[in-house]
Protein backbone atom coordinates (compact mmCIF):
# COMPACT_ATOMS: atom_id res chain seq x y z
CA UNK A 1 0.00 0.00 0.00
CA UNK A 2 1.17 3.64 -0.45
CA UNK A 3 -0.16 7.10 1.02
CA UNK A 4 -3.29 8.16 -0.89
CA UNK A 5 -3.19 11.42 -3.24
CA UNK A 6 -6.37 12.72 -2.02
CA UNK A 7 -7.03 14.23 -5.46
CA UNK A 8 -10.52 14.75 -6.34
CA UNK A 9 -11.91 13.33 -9.57
CA UNK A 10 -13.50 15.92 -12.36
CA UNK A 11 -17.27 15.80 -12.38
CA UNK A 12 -17.69 13.81 -15.45
CA UNK A 13 -18.94 15.59 -18.25
CA UNK A 14 -22.81 15.23 -19.71
CA UNK A 15 -24.56 16.49 -22.58
CA UNK A 16 -25.72 20.08 -23.05
CA UNK A 17 -29.18 18.27 -24.95
CA UNK A 18 -31.55 19.71 -27.46
CA UNK A 19 -32.89 22.68 -24.67
CA UNK A 20 -29.49 23.91 -23.65
CA UNK A 21 -30.93 27.52 -24.66
CA UNK A 22 -33.70 27.28 -21.21
CA UNK A 23 -30.53 27.40 -19.28
CA UNK A 24 -27.91 29.76 -21.25
CA UNK A 25 -30.31 31.82 -23.58
CA UNK A 26 -33.84 32.02 -22.92
CA UNK A 27 -34.35 34.59 -24.78
CA UNK A 28 -33.70 31.80 -27.81
CA UNK A 29 -35.95 29.19 -26.23
CA UNK A 30 -38.86 31.36 -26.28
CA UNK A 31 -39.51 33.49 -22.64
CA UNK A 32 -37.62 36.14 -21.11
CA UNK A 33 -36.75 35.22 -17.18
CA UNK A 34 -33.74 37.55 -16.70
CA UNK A 35 -32.74 40.99 -16.40
CA UNK A 36 -30.10 40.68 -18.48
CA UNK A 37 -29.40 37.35 -20.11
CA UNK A 38 -25.51 36.79 -20.01
CA UNK A 39 -23.10 36.28 -23.12
CA UNK A 40 -24.85 38.99 -25.57
CA UNK A 41 -22.71 41.20 -25.79
CA UNK A 42 -18.57 40.37 -26.54
CA UNK A 43 -16.99 43.79 -26.50
CA UNK A 44 -18.99 46.20 -24.66
CA UNK A 45 -19.36 50.02 -26.39
CA UNK A 46 -15.70 50.86 -25.74
CA UNK A 47 -13.86 48.42 -27.54
CA UNK A 48 -11.05 49.59 -29.71
CA UNK A 49 -10.06 48.01 -33.04
CA UNK A 50 -11.77 47.02 -36.12
CA UNK A 51 -15.90 46.03 -35.99
CA UNK A 52 -16.01 42.32 -37.13
CA UNK A 53 -18.80 39.76 -38.14
CA UNK A 54 -18.25 36.26 -38.50
CA UNK A 55 -20.96 34.15 -39.95
CA UNK A 56 -21.06 30.47 -40.58
CA UNK A 57 -22.55 27.07 -40.18
CA UNK A 58 -21.58 23.71 -37.70
CA UNK A 59 -22.38 20.89 -39.53
CA UNK A 60 -22.59 16.84 -38.45
CA UNK A 61 -21.33 14.11 -40.12
CA UNK A 62 -24.25 13.73 -42.77
CA UNK A 63 -23.53 17.57 -43.66
CA UNK A 64 -26.94 18.31 -42.15
CA UNK A 65 -26.47 21.91 -40.18
CA UNK A 66 -26.84 21.18 -36.39
CA UNK A 67 -29.34 24.31 -35.91
CA UNK A 68 -29.25 23.68 -31.40
CA UNK A 69 -25.81 24.19 -30.96
CA UNK A 70 -24.45 26.78 -28.78
CA UNK A 71 -21.06 28.15 -29.40
CA UNK A 72 -19.28 30.43 -26.32
CA UNK A 73 -16.76 32.61 -27.76
CA UNK A 74 -13.83 33.47 -25.58
CA UNK A 75 -11.12 36.10 -27.27
CA UNK A 76 -8.49 38.73 -26.25
CA UNK A 77 -9.02 42.76 -27.19
CA UNK A 78 -7.54 44.46 -30.01
CA UNK A 79 -4.48 44.77 -27.95
CA UNK A 80 -3.98 40.99 -27.74
CA UNK A 81 -4.92 41.62 -23.31
CA UNK A 82 -7.19 38.93 -22.29
CA UNK A 83 -9.61 40.29 -19.47
CA UNK A 84 -8.34 39.13 -15.97
CA UNK A 85 -4.86 38.95 -17.39
CA UNK A 86 -4.23 42.99 -18.27
CA UNK A 87 -6.07 46.56 -18.31
CA UNK A 88 -9.13 46.12 -20.91
CA UNK A 89 -11.68 48.26 -22.20
CA UNK A 90 -14.10 49.28 -19.78
CA UNK A 91 -16.88 46.89 -20.40
CA UNK A 92 -14.85 44.45 -22.38
CA UNK A 93 -15.94 40.96 -21.39
CA UNK A 94 -14.20 39.29 -23.83
CA UNK A 95 -16.87 36.53 -24.08
CA UNK A 96 -20.05 35.67 -25.65
CA UNK A 97 -22.34 32.82 -26.64
CA UNK A 98 -23.66 32.46 -29.84
CA UNK A 99 -26.66 30.58 -31.32
CA UNK A 100 -27.29 29.68 -34.80
CA UNK A 101 -30.65 30.64 -36.44
CA UNK A 102 -32.86 27.71 -35.44
CA UNK A 103 -34.07 27.56 -39.18
CA UNK A 104 -31.20 27.75 -41.40
CA UNK A 105 -28.30 26.85 -38.79
CA UNK A 106 -26.28 29.90 -39.84
CA UNK A 107 -24.60 31.93 -36.85
CA UNK A 108 -23.16 35.30 -35.93
CA UNK A 109 -20.97 36.82 -34.02
CA UNK A 110 -20.32 40.18 -33.86
CA UNK A 111 -17.11 41.34 -32.19
CA UNK A 112 -13.79 43.33 -32.70
CA UNK A 113 -10.78 41.81 -34.50
CA UNK A 114 -8.33 40.61 -31.45
CA UNK A 115 -4.27 40.86 -31.58
CA UNK A 116 -1.94 38.52 -31.52
CA UNK A 117 -1.54 36.96 -28.28
CA UNK A 118 1.74 35.53 -26.57
CA UNK A 119 1.87 31.75 -26.50
CA UNK A 120 4.47 29.55 -24.65
CA UNK A 121 7.72 30.12 -24.57
CA UNK A 122 7.62 33.25 -26.17
CA UNK A 123 6.16 32.55 -29.09
CA UNK A 124 3.20 35.08 -30.54
CA UNK A 125 0.38 33.04 -31.33
CA UNK A 126 -1.83 34.98 -34.27
CA UNK A 127 -4.70 37.02 -33.71
CA UNK A 128 -7.84 33.96 -33.05
CA UNK A 129 -11.08 33.36 -31.09
CA UNK A 130 -11.33 30.54 -28.87
CA UNK A 131 -14.56 28.68 -29.43
CA UNK A 132 -16.64 25.68 -27.12
CA UNK A 133 -19.37 23.97 -28.59
CA UNK A 134 -21.90 22.39 -26.71
CA UNK A 135 -25.23 20.17 -27.92
CA UNK A 136 -27.63 17.50 -28.02
CA UNK A 137 -25.01 14.56 -28.88
CA UNK A 138 -21.71 16.62 -27.75
CA UNK A 139 -20.65 14.34 -24.67
CA UNK A 140 -17.95 16.81 -23.58
CA UNK A 141 -17.65 20.09 -24.71
CA UNK A 142 -15.51 20.87 -28.05
CA UNK A 143 -12.48 22.69 -28.21
CA UNK A 144 -11.60 24.92 -31.13
CA UNK A 145 -10.23 28.05 -32.44
CA UNK A 146 -10.56 30.49 -35.22
CA UNK A 147 -7.98 32.56 -37.27
CA UNK A 148 -8.20 35.18 -39.81
CA UNK A 149 -7.74 34.25 -43.55
CA UNK A 150 -6.12 38.00 -43.80
CA UNK A 151 -3.33 37.37 -41.68
CA UNK A 152 -1.32 34.61 -43.45
CA UNK A 153 2.02 35.69 -41.92
CA UNK A 154 0.81 35.72 -38.74
CA UNK A 155 -0.73 32.30 -39.24
CA UNK A 156 2.32 30.64 -40.95
CA UNK A 157 4.06 31.34 -37.57
CA UNK A 158 1.18 30.16 -35.12
CA UNK A 159 2.95 27.59 -32.87
CA UNK A 160 -0.52 26.31 -32.37
CA UNK A 161 -1.67 25.22 -36.34
CA UNK A 162 2.22 24.53 -36.60
CA UNK A 163 1.27 21.32 -34.26
CA UNK A 164 -1.38 20.30 -36.55
CA UNK A 165 1.06 17.22 -38.36
CA UNK A 166 -1.52 17.42 -41.46
CA UNK A 167 -0.89 20.92 -43.35
CA UNK A 168 -4.18 20.85 -44.93
CA UNK A 169 -6.21 20.33 -41.93
CA UNK A 170 -4.37 23.90 -40.66
CA UNK A 171 -7.10 25.16 -43.27
CA UNK A 172 -9.80 24.12 -41.13
CA UNK A 173 -9.16 26.45 -38.45
CA UNK A 174 -8.71 29.80 -40.87
CA UNK A 175 -12.12 32.06 -41.80
CA UNK A 176 -12.14 33.53 -44.75
CA UNK A 177 -11.54 37.03 -44.83
CA UNK A 178 -14.03 39.60 -47.01
CA UNK A 179 -12.92 42.94 -45.53
CA UNK A 180 -14.75 43.40 -42.29
CA UNK A 181 -16.81 40.34 -42.64
CA UNK A 182 -15.59 36.21 -41.82
CA UNK A 183 -17.28 32.87 -42.82
CA UNK A 184 -16.44 30.23 -40.73
CA UNK A 185 -17.69 26.60 -41.13
CA UNK A 186 -17.21 24.36 -38.29
CA UNK A 187 -17.72 20.83 -39.66
CA UNK A 188 -17.92 18.22 -36.75
CA UNK A 189 -17.02 15.19 -38.21
CA UNK A 190 -16.56 14.20 -42.26
CA UNK A 191 -14.15 15.68 -44.53
CA UNK A 192 -12.66 18.14 -44.17
CA UNK A 193 -13.14 17.57 -40.30
CA UNK A 194 -12.14 21.08 -38.18
CA UNK A 195 -9.36 20.31 -35.57
CA UNK A 196 -10.81 19.95 -31.89
CA UNK A 197 -8.28 20.34 -29.00
CA UNK A 198 -8.22 18.69 -26.00
CA UNK A 199 -7.01 21.49 -23.70
CA UNK B 1 2.78 36.16 -16.05
CA UNK B 2 0.58 33.36 -17.83
CA UNK B 3 -1.73 31.62 -15.18
CA UNK B 4 -1.19 28.24 -13.33
CA UNK B 5 -1.62 25.06 -16.04
CA UNK B 6 -4.44 22.68 -15.25
CA UNK B 7 -4.16 19.20 -14.52
CA UNK B 8 -4.73 17.00 -17.72
CA UNK B 9 -8.03 16.05 -18.39
CA UNK B 10 -8.81 12.22 -17.65
CA UNK B 11 -10.61 11.19 -21.04
CA UNK B 12 -11.39 8.04 -20.01
CA UNK B 13 -13.27 9.37 -16.59
CA UNK B 14 -15.53 11.72 -19.20
CA UNK B 15 -17.51 9.94 -21.89
CA UNK B 16 -16.30 9.05 -25.60
CA UNK B 17 -17.41 11.29 -28.04
CA UNK B 18 -18.64 8.70 -29.95
CA UNK B 19 -21.27 6.40 -28.06
CA UNK B 20 -23.69 4.66 -30.29
CA UNK B 21 -25.66 3.86 -27.36
CA UNK B 22 -26.50 7.54 -27.44
CA UNK B 23 -27.86 7.75 -31.03
CA UNK B 24 -27.06 11.33 -31.73
CA UNK B 25 -23.53 11.52 -30.71
CA UNK B 26 -22.85 9.07 -34.05
CA UNK B 27 -23.44 12.11 -36.68
CA UNK B 28 -21.73 14.72 -34.03
CA UNK B 29 -18.31 13.33 -33.12
CA UNK B 30 -15.22 13.73 -34.44
CA UNK B 31 -13.47 11.10 -36.25
CA UNK B 32 -10.06 12.84 -35.95
CA UNK B 33 -7.90 12.34 -32.51
CA UNK B 34 -8.37 15.69 -30.32
CA UNK B 35 -4.66 17.45 -31.13
CA UNK B 36 -3.45 17.62 -27.60
CA UNK B 37 -2.77 21.42 -26.68
CA UNK B 38 -0.76 22.45 -23.49
CA UNK B 39 -2.11 25.36 -22.04
CA UNK B 40 -1.01 29.31 -23.02
CA UNK B 41 -3.06 32.42 -22.27
CA UNK B 42 -6.05 31.58 -24.52
CA UNK B 43 -7.19 28.11 -22.45
CA UNK B 44 -5.80 29.66 -18.93
CA UNK B 45 -7.86 32.63 -18.62
CA UNK B 46 -11.71 32.97 -19.01
CA UNK B 47 -14.24 35.00 -18.40
CA UNK B 48 -15.53 36.51 -15.23
CA UNK B 49 -18.49 37.78 -13.52
CA UNK B 50 -20.04 39.26 -10.55
CA UNK B 51 -22.92 40.11 -8.21
CA UNK B 52 -24.12 43.05 -11.31
CA UNK B 53 -24.26 40.46 -13.77
CA UNK B 54 -27.23 38.52 -11.68
CA UNK B 55 -29.93 39.14 -10.08
CA UNK B 56 -30.90 37.82 -6.30
CA UNK B 57 -33.75 36.13 -7.00
CA UNK B 58 -31.71 34.53 -10.14
CA UNK B 59 -31.22 30.84 -7.67
CA UNK B 60 -35.18 30.93 -6.92
CA UNK B 61 -36.57 28.60 -9.47
CA UNK B 62 -39.70 28.57 -7.19
CA UNK B 63 -40.19 32.65 -7.73
CA UNK B 64 -37.86 33.82 -10.25
CA UNK B 65 -40.76 33.13 -12.98
CA UNK B 66 -43.89 32.81 -10.82
CA UNK B 67 -46.84 34.16 -12.58
CA UNK B 68 -49.79 32.96 -10.46
CA UNK B 69 -48.37 31.26 -7.28
CA UNK B 70 -45.60 29.10 -7.10
CA UNK B 71 -45.31 25.67 -9.68
CA UNK B 72 -46.47 22.23 -9.26
CA UNK B 73 -43.87 19.75 -7.62
CA UNK B 74 -41.50 18.42 -4.76
CA UNK B 75 -39.76 21.84 -3.19
CA UNK B 76 -36.45 20.71 -3.31
CA UNK B 77 -33.39 22.60 -1.96
CA UNK B 78 -30.14 21.87 -4.25
CA UNK B 79 -27.13 22.80 -2.84
CA UNK B 80 -22.85 22.25 -2.52
CA UNK B 81 -20.03 23.40 -3.73
CA UNK B 82 -18.13 24.07 -6.42
CA UNK B 83 -14.28 21.96 -5.48
CA UNK B 84 -11.30 21.93 -8.18
CA UNK B 85 -9.27 18.34 -8.38
CA UNK B 86 -7.21 19.71 -5.39
CA UNK B 87 -10.22 19.38 -2.70
CA UNK B 88 -9.94 23.95 -3.31
CA UNK B 89 -13.28 26.17 -3.33
CA UNK B 90 -13.57 27.52 -6.68
CA UNK B 91 -14.92 31.17 -5.26
CA UNK B 92 -17.55 34.00 -7.06
CA UNK B 93 -18.04 31.71 -10.13
CA UNK B 94 -21.03 31.09 -12.39
CA UNK B 95 -23.26 27.94 -12.29
CA UNK B 96 -26.21 27.80 -14.21
CA UNK B 97 -28.97 25.31 -14.03
CA UNK B 98 -32.18 24.37 -16.54
CA UNK B 99 -34.61 21.75 -16.29
CA UNK B 100 -37.69 20.52 -17.03
CA UNK B 101 -40.94 20.95 -14.78
CA UNK B 102 -42.56 18.73 -12.54
CA UNK B 103 -44.37 16.52 -15.06
CA UNK B 104 -40.90 16.04 -17.81
CA UNK B 105 -41.68 19.24 -19.91
CA UNK B 106 -39.18 22.25 -20.54
CA UNK B 107 -40.11 25.47 -21.61
CA UNK B 108 -38.69 25.44 -24.84
CA UNK B 109 -40.35 26.04 -28.05
CA UNK B 110 -38.76 23.05 -29.34
CA UNK B 111 -40.21 20.93 -26.72
CA UNK B 112 -43.40 19.25 -27.49
CA UNK B 113 -44.40 16.29 -24.45
CA UNK B 114 -47.33 16.12 -23.87
CA UNK B 115 -46.90 17.15 -19.82
CA UNK B 116 -48.45 20.64 -19.45
CA UNK B 117 -46.15 23.88 -18.85
CA UNK B 118 -46.33 24.71 -15.78
CA UNK B 119 -47.33 28.93 -15.87
CA UNK B 120 -45.24 29.46 -12.84
CA UNK B 121 -42.61 27.73 -14.00
CA UNK B 122 -39.36 28.91 -15.82
CA UNK B 123 -37.00 26.10 -15.44
CA UNK B 124 -33.62 28.02 -15.07
CA UNK B 125 -31.51 29.91 -12.43
CA UNK B 126 -27.94 30.93 -11.73
CA UNK B 127 -26.03 31.73 -8.93
CA UNK B 128 -22.31 33.20 -8.29
CA UNK B 129 -20.76 30.37 -5.60
CA UNK B 130 -19.20 32.27 -2.19
CA UNK B 131 -16.25 32.72 -0.75
CA UNK B 132 -16.14 28.68 0.42
CA UNK B 133 -17.17 28.09 -2.93
CA UNK B 134 -20.95 26.97 -1.97
CA UNK B 135 -23.55 27.37 -4.04
CA UNK B 136 -27.92 26.86 -3.64
CA UNK B 137 -30.65 26.69 -5.36
CA UNK B 138 -34.52 26.18 -4.96
CA UNK B 139 -36.94 24.42 -7.27
CA UNK B 140 -38.76 21.40 -7.69
CA UNK B 141 -37.99 18.30 -8.68
CA UNK B 142 -38.19 17.87 -12.26
CA UNK B 143 -40.19 14.53 -14.08
CA UNK B 144 -38.76 12.19 -15.42
CA UNK B 145 -39.43 12.43 -19.58
CA UNK B 146 -39.29 9.79 -22.64
CA UNK B 147 -37.15 10.57 -25.49
CA UNK B 148 -36.17 9.29 -28.58
CA UNK B 149 -33.37 7.43 -29.18
CA UNK B 150 -34.54 3.67 -28.85
CA UNK B 151 -38.29 4.05 -28.82
CA UNK B 152 -38.80 3.35 -25.35
CA UNK B 153 -36.28 5.73 -23.82
CA UNK B 154 -36.89 7.49 -20.22
CA UNK B 155 -34.26 10.12 -19.02
CA UNK B 156 -34.19 9.87 -14.82
CA UNK B 157 -34.89 13.07 -13.13
CA UNK B 158 -32.03 15.62 -13.80
CA UNK B 159 -30.69 19.13 -13.68
CA UNK B 160 -28.21 20.28 -16.41
CA UNK B 161 -25.43 22.25 -14.18
CA UNK B 162 -23.15 24.48 -16.32
CA UNK B 163 -19.95 25.75 -14.38
CA UNK B 164 -17.04 28.60 -15.24
CA UNK B 165 -14.07 28.43 -12.85
CA UNK B 166 -11.20 30.66 -13.61
CA UNK B 167 -10.13 29.59 -16.68
CA UNK B 168 -11.54 28.75 -19.87
CA UNK B 169 -10.35 25.20 -20.41
CA UNK B 170 -12.17 24.50 -16.76
CA UNK B 171 -15.47 25.02 -18.42
CA UNK B 172 -17.74 22.12 -17.69
CA UNK B 173 -21.87 21.41 -18.58
CA UNK B 174 -22.80 17.95 -17.15
CA UNK B 175 -25.98 16.90 -15.19
CA UNK B 176 -27.02 16.10 -11.68
CA UNK B 177 -29.58 13.00 -10.63
CA UNK B 178 -31.04 11.95 -7.97
CA UNK B 179 -30.11 9.47 -5.48
CA UNK B 180 -32.73 6.40 -5.82
CA UNK B 181 -33.60 6.87 -9.24
CA UNK B 182 -34.18 3.58 -11.06
CA UNK B 183 -33.81 5.34 -14.75
CA UNK B 184 -30.30 6.28 -14.11
CA UNK B 185 -28.71 2.15 -15.01
CA UNK B 186 -31.17 2.37 -17.82
CA UNK B 187 -31.03 5.75 -19.60
CA UNK B 188 -27.96 5.65 -22.55
CA UNK B 189 -26.68 9.46 -21.64
CA UNK B 190 -25.90 8.64 -18.52
CA UNK B 191 -24.18 5.43 -19.70
CA UNK B 192 -21.86 6.95 -22.17
CA UNK B 193 -19.64 6.99 -18.95
CA UNK B 194 -17.52 4.42 -18.89
CA UNK B 195 -16.56 4.43 -14.88
CA UNK B 196 -19.68 3.88 -12.77
CA UNK B 197 -18.21 5.68 -9.81
CA UNK B 198 -18.35 8.39 -12.12
CA UNK B 199 -21.60 8.38 -12.76
CA UNK B 200 -22.01 8.14 -8.87
CA UNK B 201 -19.96 11.36 -8.87
CA UNK B 202 -23.48 12.82 -10.72
CA UNK B 203 -25.81 11.68 -8.15
CA UNK B 204 -27.31 13.91 -5.46
CA UNK B 205 -27.19 12.74 -1.90
CA UNK B 206 -30.60 13.18 -0.37
CA UNK B 207 -29.47 15.64 2.73
CA UNK B 208 -31.73 15.92 5.35
CA UNK B 209 -29.63 18.38 7.15
CA UNK B 210 -30.65 21.10 4.62
CA UNK B 211 -33.52 19.95 4.44
CA UNK B 212 -36.73 22.96 5.62
CA UNK B 213 -38.49 21.51 7.94
CA UNK B 214 -42.34 21.17 6.74
CA UNK B 215 -41.44 23.06 3.58
CA UNK B 216 -38.42 21.72 1.13
CA UNK B 217 -36.45 18.61 0.81
CA UNK B 218 -32.69 18.83 0.20
CA UNK B 219 -30.37 17.40 -2.14
CA UNK B 220 -26.63 17.94 -1.73
CA UNK B 221 -24.58 17.89 -5.59
CA UNK B 222 -20.52 19.12 -5.12
CA UNK B 223 -18.66 19.59 -8.28
CA UNK B 224 -15.40 19.17 -9.25
CA UNK B 225 -13.55 21.57 -11.80
CA UNK B 226 -9.89 20.67 -13.25
CA UNK B 227 -6.99 21.46 -10.85
CA UNK B 228 -4.33 24.01 -10.81
CA UNK B 229 -0.66 22.33 -11.40
CA UNK B 230 1.59 23.81 -9.29
CA UNK B 231 4.80 25.00 -10.63
CA UNK B 232 7.46 23.78 -8.24
CA UNK B 233 10.62 23.65 -10.97
CA UNK B 234 10.29 25.55 -14.27
CA UNK B 235 11.81 23.77 -16.89
CA UNK B 236 11.92 26.08 -19.88
CA UNK B 237 12.03 29.36 -18.82
CA UNK B 238 9.62 32.21 -20.65
CA UNK B 239 11.85 33.21 -23.44
CA UNK B 240 13.69 30.08 -24.64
Amino acid sequence: MVQSLHYLKESASQTAGPYVHIGLAPGDAGFDIYRRELGRDITGPNAQGTRITVTGTVTDGTGAPVKDVLIEVWQANAAGVYPGAGEVEEGFRGWGRVIPDFDTGVFEVKTVKPGAVMGRNGRLMAPHLNLWLVARGINVGLNTRMYFGDEAAANAADPVLGLIEQAHRRQTLVALADGNRYHFDIRLQGDPETVFFDV
Amino acid sequence: MTPAELYQRNREWHPPAYAPDYKTSVARSPRNALLSLQGSMSELTGPTFGHNDIDPLDNDLIRNYAQSGDPIGERIIVHGRVLDENARPVPNTLVEIWQANAGGRYRHKKDTYLAPIDPSFGGCGRTLTDADGQYVFRTVKPGAYPWRNWVNNWRPAHIHVSVFGAAFAQRLITQMYFEGDPLIAKCPIVQTIPDKRAVDQLVAALDLNATVPLDSIAYKFDIVLRGHRSTFFENRPEGN
